[in-house]
């Protein structure tokens, strides 16, 4: 039995002892000043005044009105500024943004269409090695066992140096340093592979802490439960902490994927051609920046496909638990 | 489920787990000071007590989720506390079930039973799930093995976790209050499940909340307050003529809640 519903058994509560209860209305201290009785409101709607402000009119009606006057608003500040023609054509020249776009070796400038390609490659390889390589980094960040404590201080130290130490830097210490030491097979490689190693030693430091995060989000009451059927720490953590650790990193773990998908761009430094260094090498032959908007534009068309990707991820996964039934 | 009386439990075997002046601290707080118990084989004992008392922490160490800090616990005879215990070995005949269920939220029901006989007893896949079928069958939960926990009540959810402990074969069970999460009329379903293994002879070590519930189960009854075990009887005894003035004043506050 609950005790609340039980309760002492007794006289009545002497603090109602003296209420009226034959209304329906609350105890008449409530009813603020004394002399006025308490009214039942009447009617429950809500007042039309505030919130309500364009009555009956659909949701997607006030959303398409909202987002065209503001867009309005947004073209029209950029058209009446003083230098929006100047802007217009260094910037969004069509004819420029198509020469960039398809770019012409005789001229001396490069495909921006062609070098996105060149960021894709880099991008993927580097996701597959940082999802590696961070997990392993947490991992030994969360081990507890005695033997592994040297390599949790490496761990740790890793950590800090790559998230204090700016990308742009890393690039230029990987870029520089790796083909100087002359290294049989590891110096001769191309920059973009230097570049990728610079992206995977850098965000792997951060993508640990965030596998950290989610190791954490999973309640030790788990571990207690996969522990006590016998299961090993090995096999608790592999089938019962882990898919719960990465079902709650997925949204922080794409955003930091969008970031390395743009920051792909930095490695251009090392003069590897890439979207933006080819942009660059565009805008330095004709003198326009419209290339740039290209390049731009071309990093949105990655960007954006991948966050509502994971968007419909979190959806599935959330109807697909509520549903009950196994996809 | 058999709410008619059960069939006679086998009889009283010898002893299955031994705790020896058991001590255990979390930092500065002592909880456990000093535990002394013995349960046989086919014996069910209630631990009752007010919250913090401890009676999970005991049931924690047993099953060894908790290091001890002195003192001696031995299952059938051979010692668990030792450094070079194989604490898999152990849970593999220990079972466990906690107050908040702790089913694995990202699996289905029938993937919270079959997975510790297949990644620890490495049954063939088919084998696990026959078995894990019968026994969701047996406690009526037949046409439930494709949900996923969150789409459970809370009395399934428990029964479920009591039957993923069960498909490992374990030779004793624990209980960590394991009604104490659920709304009341839901107590009911869970209860009648532990009867029922009651009956079929399961060494079974019970913290509890429910008092009438431990009168009808138990063969003893411990009471502890404060990390130790005040008082070790019979129900009967225990509940109409405890000795300890300390056990008087806990039960009298139960009556007084109308819990007994």
């Amino acid at each position: 039995m609950d005790e609340h519903q039980t309760g002492p058994a007794g006289p009545p509560d002497p603090e109602f002892a003296g209420t009226d209860l034959a209304g329906v209305g609350p105890p008449s201290a409530s009813a603020g000043e004394a002399g006025i009785p308490w009214q039942p409101p009447g009617s429950f709607t809500r007042s039309r005044r505030g919130s309500r402000l364009l009555g009956g009119v659909s949701g997607t009606v006030i959303s398409t009105t909202s987002t065209i006057v503001v867009l309005g608003v947004l073209v029209a500040i950029f058209l009446l500024a003083p230098g929006a023609r100047a802007v217009e054509h260094a910037f969004f020249n069509p004819q420029d943004m198509w020469a960039s776009f398809v770019g012409d070796p005789q001229k001396g400038y490069y495909s921006v269409g062609a070098a996105i390609w060149l960021n894709i490659r880099m991008f993927l390889a580097a996701e597959v090695l940082i999802l590696i390589l961070a997990l392993l980094i947490a991992l030994v960040r969360q081990s507890v066992h005695p033997a592994l404590f040297p390599i949790r201080i490496l761990a740790t130290g890793y950590v800090d140096l790559f998230r204090g130490v700016p990308l742009i830097l890393v690039i230029f210490a990987i870029g520089l340093g790796v083909p100087a030491l002359s290294l049989p097979g590891v110096s001769s490689q191309s920059n973009a592979v230097y570049g990728v190693t610079a992206l995977v030693l850098s965000y792997s430091a951060y993508v640990s802490e965030v596998y950290r995060a989610g190791l954490n989000s999973v309640h030790q009451s788990q571990t207690a439960a996969a522990l006590s059927l016998g299961l090993p720490r090995r096999t608790a953590l592999r089938h019962v902490i882990l898919p719960q650790a990465v079902r709650n990193i997925v949204p922080p773990l794409l955003n930091d994927f969008i970031s390395l998908q743009k920051d792909t761009a930095l490695v251009g430094v090392l003069g590897t051609i890439e979207a933006n260094k080819a942009a660059e090498i565009y805008s330095e032959q004709v003198f326009n920046f419209s290339s740039f908007t290209v390049a731009a534009i071309l990093f949105l068309i990655l960007t954006i496909p991948l966050a509502r990707f994971t968007d419909r991820l979190i959806e599935r996964d959330r109807r697909r638990r509520l549903a009950g039934a196994p996809a | 489920m058999s709410t008619n009386a059960p069939a006679e439990p086998p009889p009283i075997g010898g002893e299955a787990i031994k705790v020896e002046d058991l001590h255990k601290s979390f930092g500065t707080n002592e909880v456990l000071k000093g535990i002394n118990l013995s349960v046989a084989t086919h014996e069910v004992i209630c631990l009752i007590g007010a919250s913090g008392s401890g009676k999970s922490t005991l049931l924690r160490c047993i099953n060894l989720l908790e290091p001890i800090d002195s003192g001696r616990i031995s299952l059938w005879g051979a010692e668990v506390t030792g450094p070079d215990t194989d604490q898999n070995l152990v849970r593999r005949h220990v079972g466990i079930v906690f107050q908040s269920f702790n089913l694995f939220p990202h699996m289905t029901v029938l993937r919270n039973v079959t997975l510790a006989p297949a990644k620890v007893l490495h049954l063939p896949r088919a084998e696990a799930e026959a078995e894990a079928r019968a026994l969701l069958s047996r406690f009526g939960l037949g046409d439930k093995e494709a949900e996923f926990p969150e789409r459970l009540s809370g009395g399934q959810q428990q029964r479920v976790a009591i039957v993923r402990a069960l498909a490992m074969r374990p030779q004793i069970m624990l209980l960590d209050e394991v009604t104490s999460a659920l709304d009341p009329e839901l107590v009911a379903e869970v209860l009648d499940l532990i009867r029922e293994l009651a009956a079929t002879g399961m060494t079974m070590l019970i913290a509890t909340h429910e008092m009438g519930f431990a009168r009808d189960i138990a063969r003893r009854v411990c009471f502890l307050e404060e990390g130790r075990i005040i008082e070790d009887a019979p129900p009967a005894e225990l509940f109409s003529d405890p000795k300890d003035e300390r056990t008087r004043r806990f039960l009298r506050r139960i009556v007084d809640a109308g819990r007994l």
